[in-house]
């Protein structure tokens, strides 16, 4: 936690004020008694009324000016842990934004999600305690006890007793709650991810009826949450009563020893009595400590998890900038030299060897089963993985030798799986560039044949779009990743599998008009449909991660077997038509 | 140009626009404090007993810790009792250590069982709580089972997360504090109030001169709390959508160079939350030293008065220090009683979020006589059906299908057509406005929901994994299914092979997003799925857009022999899948054009002859 708190570093200024406030404060508090005392020992003493009402308004404007102190730190220290948890929750999503879909899966979802909401409130939570307690408990509590030795050395050592006692409680529980405290969060993120499957899911759910098979998956989260929680909270919860007691124990000795030196004469009553409000007031600070250290645990495991998100570096980095191509007319060319490929995990290289060029104006088309490879290669492309061996080059500069910005600001792409925000059509479509003009927007929206649906709807542009695009259908929803990849100007085209939900009517007209759109760019196409490929410039036959045929429609059909496989396949489709 | 540049000269054009709908939960203002804390109430009812209970064992505790201060306080009356007379010179003068020992073991036996009973109170008390939010969460979630798909349209899953975590969270920390503290501070104020007014009345009543003030400073700083509280979980859901959101779409973020606008936009809304959460925290932490301020004087006043009296010798000294001491004690209680009315505010601030996910309506009821069990022969009919998304926009106008049972039905149309809407539909996913839907001549809504969609098998256009293994994501179609019923299924649907190469095999987990398998292979699964499922109708909905034409046909012979004496509906756009249909439905704009077989359909040389036409026109585009 506390390399945590360098992100306090903005905010020393005002947290160092606020501490110093808080001081003043406690000092104004530990007057108290003693002035109290003094009412005692000498007003009541010596009958002196004049002198009690003296020392009486004495002790209002203290604590006057106590609060005050105190209200302006918590202002100072408020705007201080909240602008931390501000900073911190920045630093934890920007860093996340950096992490390639490697690190990205590492962690999951679900549990990133947490970690940039729940983990940071729990560290917060933390800080405004210590911020309040920091100062103000030592001070009181030191304070005291210096106090305390001042009136009576001898009794004080009582304290002197008691504090390791209560160190090593407060240690014992540390040591009992963290680790539970650690697999709370780790509940959390088991609940998080169940119920956010059972969003993402709710038509499979329903539609195979298993809503009770998913909700008991719930109820064991939900339980296993609920149980570490309150095996936590019964644990953490006796640490007050203990400390309390012990401090309990100890006014009683101090009473009983006391009583002892004022029968010996070494004391006197007042003194005893300003003591024993001292040994209140440390009692207090314990307490205070003890409540501290309650929620250290959990604010710990949370750092911990926050910190393993921090502490994880992206193993893309960015390429030095001057490496850019000067040349503008020679802009969307495309090489992969050999370039091997192997998923962390996983046995066998996903892609082998694989070498080819591609440059403006042509249309390259990838083909090949499923699980071939397609779409890792356009990923690598993209670098949103790191080749193995080989390279992949832009305009001839490797992919990993610029920076990510630019390489993807060549690139537009439509993944496979179609992935939409919520807002509204407009927004969706302007994703990659929100200074488009109307013009532009529109003449996307035309191209990626999304206008017909788009005018049909009451809202037009504004129309809304759920998260997903959950309340548009396939075809449109693709129709619309198309417009927004056609909207970002880029020198480089992919289309992975992006026709599939599409009619062959709409498709025709949507390749059609990329034809004539996008005649000066380099196009990459993933399709399984051979007519859909047939007249690229290059196709590309994927197998099992290696190229096993490369060429034109005429070229394959002579040459590869698969190919040809392919093409008969769909050849009785053809015949019946 | 500027983003409202562009959207004025959009509105230009000659498209329709509308103003821009929120879809996200809208902030609503905190509306109703006194009906959300009886509602919280109404949890606590269940645990009444166990709450008298830990209310008692307050009540003891708070009794024995009220009564320590007093006989400590004895003890001092001795000390000073005994210098006095020692100092007056009566012989033999001194202090009864005899008597003070007594009182020493009695308040150390007061204090453990003080202590004791503090902790079986709050030990108690955090089984109750846990129980509750345990509760409330189940019961969140049940509601999330029983919400139509509209609903889901419409909020982020973002928002319903922060739901679940976020703010049962926040009930779960603050429920617990909120109650036992109340519990004490209530038994406390009474206790010490009793035990000052035994000491001295008159020194009472200065100490509660202060208690208007108390009210006064808690009452105002609670109703602005308040405001702060639902700020700041309001915020909190927002945010944790929009990072929901972008952790969702990552490929998409990362793919269109968009990182710094994502984060630019969680700049946007952590700033708002930074600014309602400081104000929440500046006045849930003023609240203390405002109290502590008002009882300081207190205290002042009480500890003058106090010195008059044991001058004018009304009150021992011994008592006046008890006295200092109670309300130094009376201050933790009222001090805890406005943190309490803080926290509460906390507390509701977040139960309301959650109550109103929980009054969203739902789904309309299974009636009380709907069908339990149903082995339909698989006759499906739309009679005059009427449906649209929206009140004010008909998608599907009278539509009439009659499907007997066994036939293999495909449905063709462009896209947008409503394809999916008529499974949807089909489902009971949304309830249609007009008309009715038979199966076997029983209309659906006489089924019970459960039943009804255990009749369908289906594989949908977006596939759904979820995190776990493969094994257990294609046994998802069935409960119980055996290993090797699995691999067959998963074999039919061309899938064994591929899970077979992976390194784990069939207990190769798949991760949260299923992304570590092709979108093909994902597809192959669920089809593996639904398989296995073996259920009476069939429902494939474009079920093989990613997979390969070669594995595709393989699986369609597997299919045919599935889906023989099967009543089926296949959505395709490949013709091949749909050709030897018994009947194909040709449907445009929610309406079915055409229907017949494809010979028939081809001769009518209407709709579905362009459509196939088109399939041509596909070559010359490029
Ligand atoms: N949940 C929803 N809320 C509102 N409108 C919807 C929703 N789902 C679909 N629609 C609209 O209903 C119409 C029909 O959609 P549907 O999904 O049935 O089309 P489809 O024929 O299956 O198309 P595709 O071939 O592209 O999948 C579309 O205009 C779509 O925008
Ligand atoms: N993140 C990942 N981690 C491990 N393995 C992966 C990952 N993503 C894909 N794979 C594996 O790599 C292989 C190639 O996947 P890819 O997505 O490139 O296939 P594809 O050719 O696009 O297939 P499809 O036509 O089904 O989309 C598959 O066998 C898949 O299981
Ligand atoms: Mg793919």
């Amino acid at each position: 936690m506390i390399n945590l708190l360098r992100y306090l570093k903005n905010f020393k200024f005002s947290i160092g004020v606020s501490l110093l406030l808080i001081a003043i404060r406690a000092l104004a508090e530990l007057y108290l008694p003693t002035l109290s005392a003094d009412m005692v020992n000498i007003g009541i003493v010596n009958r002196d009324i004049e002198y009690i009402l003296h020392v009486g308004s004495w002790m209002l404007i203290i604590t006057a000016a106590g609060i005050a102190a105190f209200i302006l730190a918590g202002y100072l220290s408020s705007k201080a842990t909240a602008g931390f948890a501000r900073i911190l929750r920045e630093e934890v999503f920007s860093r996340v934004e950096s992490f390639s879909l490697q690190e990205f899966d590492r962690f999951g979802t679900a549990s990133l999600i947490n970690r940039t909401t729940n983990d940071i409130t729990q560290v917060q939570n933390f800080l405004v305690f210590a911020l309040r307690m920091i100062v103000m408990v030592p001070i009181l509590g030191a304070g005291c006890i210096v106090l305390a030795f001042s009136r009576d050395a001898i009794l004080a050592l009582v304290f002197v007793v008691v504090t390791p006692v209560i160190l090593a409680v407060i240690f014992f529980f540390m040591r009992q709650g963290l680790p539970l405290f650690k697999i709370m969060q780790e509940k959390l993120d088991r609940l998080n991810l169940i119920v956010r499957e059972g969003l993402t899911g709710i038509r499979v759910i329903r539609a195979f009826n298993r809503d009770s098979y998913e909700k008991q998956r719930f109820e064991r989260a939900n339980f296993e949450y609920a149980a570490t929680g309150l095996r936590v909270n019964r644990l953490m919860e006796a640490m007050t009563p203990l400390i309390t007691l012990i401090m309990n124990l100890s006014i009683i000795a101090i009473v009983w020893f006391g009583g002892i030196r004022i029968d010996l004469g070494f004391t006197n009553v007042g003194d005893l009595m300003a003591f024993i409000q001292y040994a209140m007031q440390v009692l207090y600070s314990f307490i205070a400590i003890s409540r501290m250290f309650l929620i250290i645990p959990r604010a710990t495991a949370s750092a911990a998890r926050i910190n393993e998100v921090l502490n994880t570096k992206p193993q893309i980095l960015d390429g030095p900038a001057e490496k850019q191509p000067q040349d503008q007319k020679t802009r969307g060319h495309v090489e992969f030299k050999d370039v091997t490929f192997r998923y962390p995990e996983a046995k066998r290289p996903v892609l082998r060897n694989i070498s080819f060029r591609a440059g403006p104006g042509e249309v390259t088309a990838i083909i090949g089963s499923t699980g071939s490879g397609k779409s890792t290669l356009v990923h690598l492309m993209l670098r949103l993985y790191d080749v193995d061996s080989g390279s992949i080059l832009i305009d001839g500069v490797d992919v990993r030798e610029m920076p990510q910005k630019s390489l993807r600001e060549k690139i537009s792409f439509v993944p496979q799986k179609t992935i939409l925000f919520s807002g509204t059509i407009l927004d969706n479509i302007c994703y990659g560039r929100e200074d488009a003009g109307s013009e532009e927007v529109l003449r996307a929206a035309e191209i990626a044949q999304a206008m017909e649906f788009i005018s049909e709807m009451k809202d037009g542009f504004s129309s809304p779009v759920a998260q997903g695009g959950k309340n548009l259908s396939g075809g449109q929803r693709q129709r619309l990743a198309i417009a927004r990849a056609l909207l970002k100007k880029a020198d480089i085209y992919i289309f992975d599998d992006s026709f599939s939900a599409l009619d062959y009517a709409t498709e025709a007209r949507l390749r059609r008009a990329l034809a004539q759109e996008m005649a000066g760019a380099t196009l990459f196409i993933i399709s399984q449909r051979i007519n859909t490929v047939k007249n690229a410039d290059r196709i590309i036959v994927l197998d099992k991660g290696r190229i096993a045929g490369i060429g034109t429609h005429e070229e394959l059909m002579a040459s590869c077997d698969i190919y040809r496989e392919i093409v008969v396949s769909q050849l009785s489709e053809e015949e019946t038509a | 140009m500027s983003k409202e540049g562009r959207q004025s000269a959009i509105k230009a054009m000659p498209v329709r626009l509308g103003g821009r709908i929120m879809l996200s939960a809208p902030g609503k203002k905190a509306k109703n404090f006194k009906g959300t804390i009886m509602r919280l109430l109404q949890y606590l009812r269940p645990h009444s007993f166990s709450l008298l209970i830990v209310f008692a064992l307050a009540v003891c505790g708070t009794v024995f810790s009220i009564l320590g201060p007093k006989i400590l306080g004895r003890a001092t009356t001795l000390f000073f009792n005994g210098m006095m007379d020692r100092l007056r010179g009566v012989p033999d003068a001194g202090i009864d250590f005899e008597l003070v020992g007594k009182i020493m073991l009695l308040l150390t036996g007061i204090y453990i069982l003080s202590e004791a009973f503090n902790y079986l109170g709050q030990f108690i008390m955090a089984g109750v709580v846990q129980k509750i939010v345990y509760t409330m969460r189940e019961e969140v979630y049940q509601k999330l089972t029983r919400l139509p798909l509209k609903f889901f349209d419409t909020y982020t899953h973002g928002e319903i997360l922060s739901r679940v975590t976020n703010d049962m969270d926040l009930i779960g920390s603050t429920l617990g504090q909120s109650l036992t503290h109340l519990i004490s501070s209530i038994v406390t104020v009474a206790g010490v109030m009793a035990m000052m007014l035994i000491i001295s009345p008159a020194m009472t009543l200065i100490a509660l001169l202060t208690l208007p003030l108390w009210y006064l400073i808690t009452t105002k700083i609670t109703r602005y709390s308040q405001k702060m509280f639902v700020d700041q979980q309001r915020e909190l859901g927002e945010l944790n959508s929009h990072i929901e959101e972008a952790y969702g779409g990552h490929i998409i973020v990362k793919s269109f160079g968009n990182e710094e606008k994502v984060i630019q936009r969680f700049k946007e809304i952590n700033e708002r939350l930074y600014d309602a959460g400081w104000r929440a925290l500046f006045i849930s932490g003023i609240i203390m030293p405002l109290i502590n301020f008002v009882n300081n004087m207190g205290y002042v006043l009480v500890c003058i008065v106090g010195a008059v009296f044991v001058i004018q010798g009304r009150i021992a000294i011994g008592d006046m220090q008890a006295f200092i001491q109670y309300s130094r004690n009376f201050k933790e209680p009222i001090i805890q009683f406005a943190n309490v009315a803080n926290i509460i505010q906390a507390t509701i601030a977040a139960a309301e979020r959650v109550f109103e996910l929980l009054d969203e309506e739902e789904e309309k009821a299974d009636s009380p006589h709907a069908l339990t069990l149903f082995a339909p022969r698989g006759e499906v009919k739309f009679e005059n059906v009427t449906f649209g998304y929206s009140a004010d926009a008909t998608l599907i106008k009278n539509m009439n299908i009659a499907v007997k049972a066994g036939q293999t039905v495909a449905i063709v149309g462009p896209t947008g057509a409503g394809k999916t809407t008529l499974v949807n539909l089909l489902m009971r996913f949304y309830e249609i406005s007009g008309g009715r839907i038979t199966i076997d001549g029983i209309d659906i809504r006489e089924i019970k929901r459960g039943t009804l969609r255990g009749i369908f098998g289906m594989v949908l256009q977006d596939t759904w994994l979820f995190q776990g293994t493969i094994r257990d994501n294609i046994a998802y179609g069935k409960e119980g299914a055996t290993d090797e019923e699995i691999r067959r299924a998963a074999a039919a649907a061309r899938a064994d092979h591929f899970i077979r190469t992976l390194p784990g095999g069939y207990d190769t987990v798949l991760n949260e997003e299923a992304s570590n398998i092709s979108q093909g292979q994902k597809q192959l699964l669920t089809i593996a799925r639904a398989i296995l499922a073996d259920p009476a109708i069939l429902i494939l909905d474009e079920a093989t857009s990613n997979v390969d034409t070669r594995t595709e046909l393989l699986i369609q012979k597997a299919m045919a022999d599935l889906m023989k004496g099967r009543t089926s509906f296949v959505i395709a756009h490949r013709l091949s899948t749909i050709k030897d249909a018994d009947m194909i439905l040709v449907m445009n704009e929610g309406e079915v054009v055409e229907k017949g077989t494809n010979a028939e359909l081809l001769a009518l040389n209407g709709f579905y002859a362009a459509l196939h036409k088109s399939r041509f026109a596909v070559e010359e585009a490029i």
